[in-house]
C-alpha cells in the first residue's frame, strides 16, 4: 500500500511546551489508522498537522509524496478534512452547514442539492435540512458535522474522539457511518479516541501516543497483546488500571491494582497486566445487589458530566471508575456529588491487555 | 412643562404640515450622518478583522487606542479637524471647511473607534475554532473572513447601528466644521442637532423642542426597525391579536 500522508521526525512547540517529540508516522491509502492515548498526549495536535491546520517546527510532511509547506497548505487542505473534538455548527441551517465545503469548493448548486440530501441520508437526519443546525442534540450536532466532512470526499478524513461525548444511539451511528465511509468511498481515516473498546472493533491499525511521542504502532491485536508492557502510557486512559494477577483455583484471575481495589476477570493469567472495563458495562446502585456480578465495590460519586440523556460519572472505590447510565436512572435514584455507591460488573467484561 | 408640551404639540404641528426647514435638516440629518456610517463601517470592518484575525506587533495598544478613542469629545474632535481642514491647515487646499463633506468625514472620524471596538468583540466572541473549521472544509482566506464576519454578524450590525445613532446625535463635528450654514440650498449645513442648539440658544423653545422630539423619533425609529429585523417573532407575537 502506498503512504497517503507521511510524517517525518515531526516536532511541535506552543511556547515552551514541546507537544509533539520528534514523531514518525505514516498513514496509507484506505486504511483506518487509531490514534490511542490520554488525554494532552499530543493526538489533537498530530490530526491539526496532517489537516495542514498547523505547521511543524522541526521536521516534514508529506501528501502523496509532495511535501507540505506553508505556501502549498491551502491547495492541501481540500484533501483533507477534519472533524473537531468541540462539535462546531455554523450559524445557519443544516442545509448550508453541511454545503459548506462544497460551496467553497465552488460546486454547481444542482450537485451540491443531491450530495446533501446523500449525506443526511447516511447519518439518518433525512429531512434535516431546513433545520437551525444549533437548534440539534449534541449527537444530531456531530452527526452533521460528519456529513459536512463526507461529502466533501477527501482522500484523508480525520476524527478527533469524534464519539466521545455522544450516547450509544449516537456513537453507533457514527461508527457505522465511519466504516462504511471507509469501505465504499477507500477514504483514509485517522481517528483519535482514548477509548480501548473503539479502538480494538474498528482501526486496521493503532498508533499509541502518550506524551507527544508515538510509542508503537501495528494491528490491534498486536497492540493489546504487547499492551501491558506499555502499562505507564495508560496509566490515565478511562478504566484502565495496571496490576499484578494471580490466578485463583476456580478458573479466574485476581488483578489487585492498588489501594485494596481487587478485579477479579475470567481466565488465568499472572504477572504485571493491565485491565479494561467499558463503562456502560458497570452497573450503578445505592445498595449493594445480589448478583452474579463477581466485581462489587463501595465507593463515592466524584465527578459528574452531563451527555444529554446520558450522565457520565466518575466513582472513587480506591481507584476512580467512569460509569454512564441514563439520565433517567440518575434522576430517579436522585444522586449527587458524593453520594455513597455501589457499582458492580462481570468478571466476563473486564478486558486483559 | 406647557413648554414641553407647546414643544411636543408643535412637533406634531411640523412634520405633519412638512415644513421645508425642519424637513430640510432632518433629510441632512440622515443623509450626512448616513453617509459617515457607511464610510466608516468601509474601513472599520476590515481594521477590526485584522485587530481579530492577525497577529502583529502593538496589537493590544491599537486595540486599546481605538477603545479609549470611542470617548471622543465631539466638540474637541471638531476642533482639530476644523485646525486641518481651515485655509491654514494641512488640508485647506481641499476646501472642505464649512461643507456636507467635512460633516461627513468628521462624523465618520468620529465614530470609528466605536465602530471598531464593537466589532471587535463581535469577532472574538466568535469560536476562535471557527476559522479553522472554515480552513478545513476547504475554504481560502477571504471565504474564512466572510465566514468569520458571518458568525459575527449581530454583533456587527450593532456596532453599525450604534456609530449611526452616535453620528446622528452628535452637536460638536457638525457645528466646527459644518459651520451651521441655513437656507443655503445644497450647501446648507444645518442639522437637526445644530438646529435645536441655535433654537435654544435664540430662546425659540417650542421648535427646539419640536426638532428634539422629531431626532428623537428618529432615533428610535429606526433602532426599532432594526430590533424587529433581528428578531421577526416579536412581529409575529404581535400579529397575534387575542380573539
Amino acid at each position: 500500500m502506498t503512504a497517503l500522508i507521511e510524517l517525518v521526525n515531526i516536532t511541535k512547540r506552543f511556547g515552551d511546551r514541546t507537544v509533539l517529540n520528534n514523531v514518525t508516522l505514516q498513514v496509507q491509502e484506505g486504511e483506518i489508522l487509531a490514534l490511542l492515548g490520554p488525554n494532552g498526549s499530543g493526538k489533537s495536535t498530530l490530526l491539526k498537522l496532517m489537516a495542514f491546520l498547523l505547521h511543524p517546527d522541526t521536521g516534514e510532511i508529506r501528501f502523496q509524496n509532495v511535501p507540505v509547506t506553508v505556501k502549498n497548505s491551502e491547495r492541501m487542505r481540500l484533501q483533507s478534512t477534519l472533524v473537531f473534538q468541540k462539535t462546531l455548527v455554523l450559524n445557519t441551517n443544516v442545509f448550508n452547514n453541511v454545503a459548506y465545503g462544497l460551496k467553497a469548493r465552488k460546486i454547481p448548486k444542482t450537485q451540491i442539492a443531491e450530495v446533501v440530501k446523500k449525506a443526511l441520508k447516511l447519518v439518518k437526519l433525512e429531512g434535516f435540512e431546513k433545520r437551525p443546525a444549533r437548534k440539534l442534540s449534541g449527537g444530531e450536532q456531530q452527526r452533521v458535522a460528519i456529513a459536512r466532512a463526507l461529502v466533501l470526499k477527501t482522500k484523508l478524513l480525520l476524527l478527533d474522539e469524534p464519539t466521545a461525548n455522544l450516547d450509544p444511539k449516537n456513537a453507533g451511528i457514527l461508527e457505522e457511518v465511519i466504516a462504511t465511509a471507509n469501505r465504499e468511498m477507500k477514504t483514509a481515516i485517522v481517528m483519535a479516541t482514548h477509548n480501548m473498546f473503539q479502538a480494538k472493533t474498528l482501526p486496521t491499525r493503532i498508533a499509541l501516543i502518550n506524551d507527544g511521542s508515538i510509542t508503537e504502532v501495528g494491528a490491534p491485536a498486536e497492540i493489546f497483546s504487547k499492551l501491558s508492557k506499555n502499562l505507564a502510557s495508560f496509566a490515565a486512559v478511562g478504566n484502565t488500571f495496571r496490576g499484578t494477577a494471580r490466578a485463583t483455583s476456580e478458573g479466574t484471575t485476581i488483578v489487585d491494582v492498588g489501594n485494596d481495589v481487587q478485579v477479579e476477570v475470567t481466565g488465568q493469567r499472572q504477572g504485571e497486566v493491565a485491565v479494561f472495563v467499558n463503562p456502560q458495562d458497570i452497573i450503578l446502585s445505592k445498595s449493594a445487589l445480589e448478583s452474579s456480578a463477581r466485581n462489587v465495590f463501595r465507593g463515592r460519586i466524584t465527578e459528574i458530566s452531563d451527555l444529554g440523556s446520558l450522565v457520565k460519572l466518575k466513582v472513587d472505590v480506591g481507584k476512580a471508575f467512569t460509569v454512564q447510565i441514563t439520565k433517567r436512572s440518575f434522576n430517579e435514584m436522585e444522586l449527587n456529588l458524593n453520594a455513597e455507591v455501589y457499582i458492580a460488573f462481570k468478571a466476563s467484561s473486564v478486558q486483559v491487555l | 412643562m406647557n413648554q414641553i408640551l407647546d414643544g411636543i404639540v408643535k412637533a406634531f404641528q411640523l412634520i405633519f404640515s412638512g415644513d421645508p426647514t425642519v424637513y430640510g435638516a432632518v433629510y441632512r440629518s440622515l443623509l450626512f450622518s448616513g453617509v459617515a456610517t457607511i464610510l466608516a463601517v468601509l474601513w472599520s470592518i476590515p481594521i477590526a478583522m485584522q485587530l481579530t484575525l492577525k497577529d502583529f506587533h502593538g496589537k493590544s495598544i491599537v486595540k486599546g487606542f481605538f477603545t479609549a478613542m470611542i470617548g471622543m469629545p465631539t466638540v474637541a474632535l471638531g476642533l482639530i479637524l476644523f485646525l486641518i481642514f481651515s485655509r491654514a491647515g494641512p488640508l485647506g487646499f481641499l476646501g472642505l471647511l464649512y461643507t456636507p463633506a467635512a460633516i461627513m468625514l468628521g462624523e465618520a472620524i468620529l465614530i470609528t473607534p466605536l465602530i471598531v471596538s464593537i466589532a471587535v468583540s463581535s469577532i472574538e466572541a466568535v469560536d476562535p475554532e471557527m476559522m479553522n473549521l472554515a480552513k478545513t472544509l476547504g475554504a481560502n482566506d477571504s471565504q474564512t473572513s466572510v465566514t468569520i464576519l458571518k458568525e459575527g454578524l449581530n454583533g456587527i450590525l450593532f456596532s453599525n447601528v450604534a456609530g449611526f445613532n452616535r453620528a446622528i446625535a452628535e452637536l460638536g463635528v457638525a457645528l466646527m466644521v459644518g459651520g451651521n450654514i441655513v437656507s443655503a440650498g445644497a450647501h446648507s449645513t444645518d442639522v437637526l442637532t445644530t438646529d435645536i442648539s441655535t433654537l435654544t440658544a435664540q430662546g425659540d423653545f417650542a421648535t427646539a423642542i419640536a426638532l428634539a422630539v422629531i431626532l428623537l423619533l428618529i432615533v428610535f425609529g429606526i433602532n426599532l426597525i432594526v430590533f424587529l429585523a433581528r428578531n421577526p417573532r416579536v412581529l409575529i407575537m404581535l400579529g397575534r391579536t387575542p380573539q
